[in-house]
């Protein structure tokens, strides 16, 4: 889009969503580094797959849809495959986790409060 | 104004890739497995949202295939890697 000049009530919400997006999904993924646990740790990259798919998605939208002078809603594709694929996944991980930690050994210690 | 979004986009693509920096440490440094899967599956959307926003900034519309691609991998990898955790093997006879 450097070609293209973008009026300013297109460029300032996208650039907004798309600051806010990062901003989320840098934070989720901190929480990720700082958690104690498995199962809080599975908390905070939930914030970048949902607000910052989102907010990078509707920006692509609008952009898109301006420049190109129809509309440009293709990207709904995506946020649907997380709205399906996001629940499936987060269901398996806890329950492997619960798995095995009933399957470990009494004398090991747990691995977390890392 | 086109000097605001081409700043934003590139601010918001360096805080993806240092979300999946942040993510890699965690796969390299979890103690269990299962905290190896669940950063390895948040590095593929930090990696999917990079390329979104690379292709915001470029006329291409490939990058948009491209991130579809990499959501359905992810997808299938993660839930292949917990299904193994879970039971020993992916695809039960």
């Amino acid at each position: 889009m450097t070609e293209t000049v973008l009026p300013a009530w297109v460029a300032i919400p996208a650039a907004i969503l798309l600051v806010a997006g990062g901003l989320l999904t840098l934070i989720g993924s901190i929480g990720v580094l700082r958690m104690r646990d498995f199962y809080t740790r599975m908390h905070p990259p939930t914030m970048g797959a949902t607000l910052g798919v989102g907010c990078v998605l509707i920006a692509s939208m609008f952009v898109s849809s301006v420049v190109l002078h129809r509309l440009v809603i293709h990207e709904v594709v995506i946020a649907v495959l997380m709205i399906l694929s996001a629940p499936v996944t987060a269901m398996l991980l806890m329950q492997a986790g619960m798995s095995r930690d009933k399957r470990r050994p009494r004398s090991e210690p747990p691995p977390d409060q890392s | 104004m086109n000097v605001l979004f081409d700043y934003a986009a590139g601010f918001a693509a360096v805080c993806f890739m240092v979300s999946m920096l942040i993510a890699m440490v965690r796969v390299f440094a979890g103690p269990s497995a299962q905290d190896r899967v669940l950063a390895f599956d948040s590095a593929y959307i930090n990696g999917m949202l990079t390329l979104l926003v690379l292709g915001l900034r470029s006329s291409a519309t490939v990058y948009f295939d491209l991130a579809l691609l990499i959501a359905l991998f992810g997808f299938v990898s993660t839930a292949a890697f917990a299904k193994f955790l879970l039971r020993g093997e992916v695809i039960e006879p």
